[in-house]
């Protein structure tokens, strides 16, 4: 008896102090956003929602701000452009880590471990300063740079929009997108690999034997078998990047509009709290279908591992 | 073309890619010239000036403190979070707990550093603590390196074969022995992998730390990211390359580490099922 009463409390523990924990430090923070976000500013403090007025309760909610970022022309821009350019960074991160993940799963056995080690070890070493590198990288004299302009690349980046002029790389859309690209390609190479380094390789040794040439095999076999993990690299980029804020800030230049930089410039800069909240509402308000098949996907493939 | 050589070419352009800016980052920090990314010769005065650089030197030690704790305190959520999830398949809403373990990973850093910062304001308007600091940072870090030790301790404990634990029960081990002696031996390698990707997480943030800072506790992000914003500056490469070196031999060694305990165990278990 004394044991399954034992039983019974570490379980509470278990599973309490975690859940507690992100009651109170994720879930209630986000809703005091969007409590702050239909708040009216008063000099120091928020006027309170429900207020006892007359012996009436009165409530006050206030959208102005919500209306507001629905009638300006530079919040909406805003939005749908870190949509476009986190959705090409995710296209463009499956094209590079598709075929690289797939190389790497059907590399040796034995090198394996030590291809995955050099996908990782990148991921383990700075962010920001990896970020940082391509400023020096883009600017004048610097590598990439000397390459792009020698390969005269820059007049195709220039004649796609890409960058403002033949020559000017640094603070463009195209130095946005490549750091954003360059900093979560790992993140869309690892579920992948993960993926493609399970698959039953006798399936397509079935396939060649009934006709299929490697190319369709490809297509009508491994393809849509890697369906979960195209979904979960794909969610490990899009996410995040609608909300980047240090790339835009290091590599973005003033000209590219991204939602995370606007919210933290109405909140450091113009010190406006419910403006900086409804921004945040709003954005995860964008997010929030992505962010349920992500982690529909994730339970899954936990729970699949057995 | 060949398949085996086109994919040898793609992995390695990849790689290239990859590499490439950690490359220049290292290269750089001994570039003697005042414009940053032209070269024009070898010298050591970013690393000599950098040993009187206080800003950055105060910075790097909050930073390691913080990322200590953060790492110790995640790898004990994120196992008893993981715990949770895979030993219990019902308890009330556990949609909402996997939710809420799994979004960090995911949700941009500015939302997650603004909303923690606006509910430590307003609980410091009612009860006059805590002061926004080290205390502040720690718990936002905390909350990403929760999600990420969850991840990687889960994977492990979802890999085990629960036939061992059932058989120390069996045997009259308490739950909490059944951990202690079993559950833990075997999750260690997974812990210590959370624990330095958590230090590692914790030591990088930005976002995060400029939401929950306050005066005085400026981390070495904050300062190299105040840095990096105005321009390149050799400093900041300098770091960059103490950084790399510190975490290649951290990462190197600690993957030998777990390489040889795998033998040792595989050894071992052959051992027992001989005998």
């Amino acid at each position: 008896m004394k044991s399954l009463r034992s039983w019974f409390t570490g379980r509470a523990a278990v599973i309490g102090v975690p859940y507690v924990w992100l009651l109170l430090f994720f879930l209630l923070p986000f809703l005091i956003v969007m409590k702050i976000s239909v708040s009216e500013m008063e000099t120091v403090n928020f006027k309170d929602l429900i207020t006892l007025k007359d012996g009436v309760l009165q409530l006050a909610l206030r959208f102005g701000n919500y209306v507001f970022i629905t009638e300006d022309d530079l919040y909406f821009k805003t939005y749908l452009s870190s949509l476009k350019y986190a959705a090409v960074t995710t296209v463009l991160c499956l094209f590079i880590g598709y075929p690289f993940a797939y190389f790497m799963a059907r590399a040796k056995a034995t090198v394996q471990p030590a291809l995955l080690m050099l996908v990782m070890l990148p991921f383990w070493t700075s962010f920001l300063l990896r970020v940082y590198a391509w400023k020096g990288l883009l600017s004048e004299h610097g590598w990439a740079y000397d390459f792009i302009t020698a390969t005269r690349l820059d007049l195709a980046l220039a004649a796609g929009g890409l960058i403002p002029a033949p020559g000017q790389l640094m603070n463009t859309p195209f130095s946005l997108v490549l750091g954003m690209t360059y900093t979560y390609l790992p993140f869309m190479i690892l579920p992948l690999y993960s993926n493609l380094a399970k698959m039953d390789l006798r399936l397509l040794e079935a396939a060649t034997d009934l006709g299929a040439t490697a190319w369709v095999a490809f297509w009508k076999i491994t393809v849509p078998l890697s369906k979960a993990g195209i979904i979960a690299g794909s969610m490990l980029v899009f996410i995040p990047c609608v909300g980047e804020f240090v790339i835009p800030e290091l590599l973005g230049g003033p000209q590219t509009l991204m939602i995370g930089r606007v919210m933290w410039d109405e909140f450091f800069s113009n010190n406006d709290w419910p403006m900086a909240s409804t921004v945040a509402v709003v954005m995860v308000l964008l997010i929030i279908v992505p962010l349920a098949i992500f982690s529909k996907y994730q339970a899954e493939a936990q729970e699949a591992r057995k | 073309m060949n398949p085996r050589l086109f994919g040898k070419a793609w992995l390695s352009l990849g790689y290239l890619f990859l590499y490439l800016p950690i490359a220049a980052l290292v290269l750089y920090s001994f570039n003697d010239s005042p414009v940053p990314n032209l070269w024009r010769g070898f010298t050591l005065k970013w690393y000599e000036k950098l040993a009187s650089d206080t800003e950055m030197l105060v910075g790097f030690w909050l930073s390691l403190k913080i990322a200590f704790i953060t790492a110790c305190t995640s790898v004990i959520m994120g196992t008893l979070a993981a715990f949770a999830l895979v030993k219990y398949k019902r308890f009330t809403g556990r949609t909402l707990f996997s939710g809420m373990v799994n979004a960090p990973l995911v949700m941009p850093e500015v939302i997650v550093g603004l909303s923690l910062l606006l509910m430590l304001v307003s609980v410091q308007r009612a009860l006059g603590f805590p002061e926004r600091g080290m205390m502040t940072i720690w718990l936002g870090h905390l909350l990403l390196g929760m999600a990420y030790a969850t991840v990687v301790v889960q994977a492990r404990l979802n890999d085990l074969n629960p036939q061992l634990e059932e058989a120390a029960m069996d045997l009259g081990a308490r739950p909490w022995q059944v951990f202690m002696l079993v559950t833990l031996p075997m999750i260690a390698q997974a812990l210590l992998s959370a624990w330095l990707l958590t230090f590692t997480l914790s030591l990088d943030d930005v976002v995060l730390s400029a939401f929950l800072s306050g005066p005085g506790a400026t981390t070495m992000p904050l300062v190299i990211f105040s840095r990096a914003r105005l321009g390149l500056n050799p400093s900041v490469n300098a770091v960059a390359t103490l950084i790399v070196l510190v975490v290649s031999i951290g990462v190197v060694a600690a993957s030998l580490m777990i390489a040889r305990n795998e033998r040792k165990r595989a050894l071992e278990m052959a051992e027992a099922a001989r005998n």
